[in-house]
């Protein structure tokens, strides 16, 4: 484990800019969903211009008393201008109140997005707002000698994100993005410990819901001449930072060659105990594979397991998945992976549910709800066949993977509803 | 009471409502891809274009207007969860 403090000291990582963060080495889940073997660190940066200081993002509120003490080491409060928000979420915010009552005459730099976070974030310290102002990509503050340029890189991985640039020094402070839950006293990457699998693992964890996003930051952020990338947490990345930029660009990259690149794509997936909802799945490719245009693939759930279709499910245009009725719910296989989604984005994919049962055959409508819930779009009642299906159910299957199918490749066919009517 | 017709240009619908149904009421309804986050006209998940018909929507009130001003809304836009269809016709497709 990493020694469990530095000095009180702020460290310089560049001339007249230092790291003035904090070190969380026992930490062993973030946010619930994350493991930290190692802990992590929140990163809060000062840069010092000729005439003005600025402070690039805050930590965690019981991490405070480290940040001020390395703070107060290279400025004074009086001296600070300028407070950069790149992230707001409360392990870079959770000092920001405190450092408002101390630096009040700073003005507050921040996106457009994070304007209603901030007033959220205050609401308890009852403090009126700062006089703050929303910035966008080559928005500019003048230090004196020392600009920065503001770079709007929504979602990575709330909405309120930005990367600021330190122009002259070639410095980029990201926020999340390039950053890590990684724990290390010597905070450089050429000095810390391996922490390759830590950025790979945040980047999955994280980053990879949002990767289109993380694209459109990366085709702003590579043009820039780059000395040194400055996350809000893990390693400062002065040693080779444009391989991380670089490798990025790579994990934002759909991970699966697609053949059929021009082809809309619907994967089923199915489990069933007794044949029947295999059938239904069968008919069901059938039909969409007839209309053209689509590449269907066919998927028994019970010979996989819910991750490794993750990566199939993120690529897919349409999604549809077939389970029986066991005691009144789907079975386990199907919420295994309905359950599994939330580090990929699959808002606004097409999305149906169908399935044989016995009884009373809730399944379909219960993975229809998810499928809502996931923010999937689920425009054709999925079936719902009792036991065995027959000749003229498995057409309705067929009728059902064709009406999917041009749903995908916009062949539909207008349709006029009463609002009344619907359910 | 008075209707209005809404079609979702995403999926080829087209439905009569009554006066008074906002946009997420109905377009939940017919599956249309426009998603959804906080229904409550904060979070902008449900930002939609307004391809026609837009003056057949209540006027947006002090809170969406500053929820879309500060998500950079290109103009044509609202929330689903807030947008009141009030009559005529109107089409939309996600943003």
């Amino acid at each position: 484990m990493a020694a469990a403090a530095i000095t009180d000291q702020a460290v310089e990582i560049a001339p007249g800019v230092h790291w003035v963060g904090a070190l969380d080495p026992h930490l062993r889940s973030f946010d619930i969903i994350l493991k930290t073997a190692n802990g992590t660190s929140y990163n809060s940066y000062v840069v010092r211009g000729q005439h003005g200081v600025a402070v690039i993002d805050t930590v965690k509120e019981n991490f405070a008393d480290d940040f001020f003490r390395r703070l107060e080491s290279v400025a004074g409060y009086d001296e600070i201008t300028t407070i950069v928000l790149n992230h707001l979420e409360p392990d870079h915010s959770g000092a920001l109140p405190e450092l408002l009552k101390r630096a009040p005459q700073a003005k507050v730099y921040l996106s457009s997005r994070a304007q209603m976070m901030l007033k959220a974030l205050l609401k308890p310290t009852g403090e009126k707002a700062p006089e703050y102002i929303p910035v966008t990509t080559d928005d500019t503050v003048d230090l004196g000698g020392r600009t920065l340029r503001f770079l709007h890189t929504p979602y990575l991985h709330w909405p309120d994100t930005q990367c600021t640039y330190l122009e002259e020094d070639g410095l980029l402070f990201t926020g999340d993005i390039f950053g890590c839950h990684f724990c290390d006293h010597r905070l450089f990457n050429d000095t810390v410990g391996d922490f390759r699998f830590s950025f790979e693992y945040y980047y999955a964890h994280i980053m990879r819901p949002f990767r289109e996003y993380v694209l459109d930051a990366i085709a702003l952020i590579e043009p820039l001449d780059i000395n040194l990338i400055a996350p809000a947490h893990g390693p400062i990345l002065r040693h080779a930072p444009r391989d991380y930029v670089h490798r990025y660009r790579e994990l934002a990259t759909p991970r699966l060659f697609n053949e059929a690149r021009s082809e809309k794509t619907l994967v089923v997936f199915y489990i069933s105990a007794y044949g029947n909802t295999r059938r239904m799945a069968e008919a069901l490719a059938a039909g969409a594979e007839s209309i053209g245009g689509v590449r269907v693939s066919l998927y028994d759930l019970e010979g996989g397991e819910s991750g490794i279709f993750t990566d199939l499910i993120e690529e897919a245009d349409g999604l549809a998945f077939g389970s029986p009725t066991i005691n009144a719910d789907a079975v386990k296989p199907i919420w295994d992976v309905l359950s599994s989604l939330t580090t990929v984005n699959v808002k606004g994919k097409l999305g149906a549910a169908f399935g044989s049962y016995g009884w009373s055959g809730e399944a379909v409508r219960l993975i229809e709800d998810r499928l809502r819930g996931l923010k999937l779009r689920v425009p054709i009642d999925g079936l719902r066949i009792k036991l065995v299906p027959d000749a003229s159910e498995l057409e309705e299957c067929r009728n059902l993977g064709e009406n999917l199918a041009r749903h995908l490749t916009g062949r539909i066919e207008h349709r006029e509803i009463d609002m009344a009517t619907l359910a | 009471m008075p209707k209005a017709k809404v079609t979702f240009e995403d999926i080829g619908v087209s439905v009569t409502v009554p006066a008074g149904t906002r946009l997420i009421e109905v377009s939940e309804k017919v599956g249309a891809g426009i998603t959804y986050g906080c229904r409550e006209g904060e979070c902008c998940t449900c930002l939609t274009k307004i391809v026609s018909g837009g003056e057949n929507l209540a006027p947006p009130s002090i809170l969406e207007d500053q929820v879309l001003k500060d998500n950079l809304a290109p103009r044509g836009h609202r929330l689903a969860c807030q947008a009141q269809i009030i009559g005529g016709e109107i089409v939309v497709k996600p943003a």
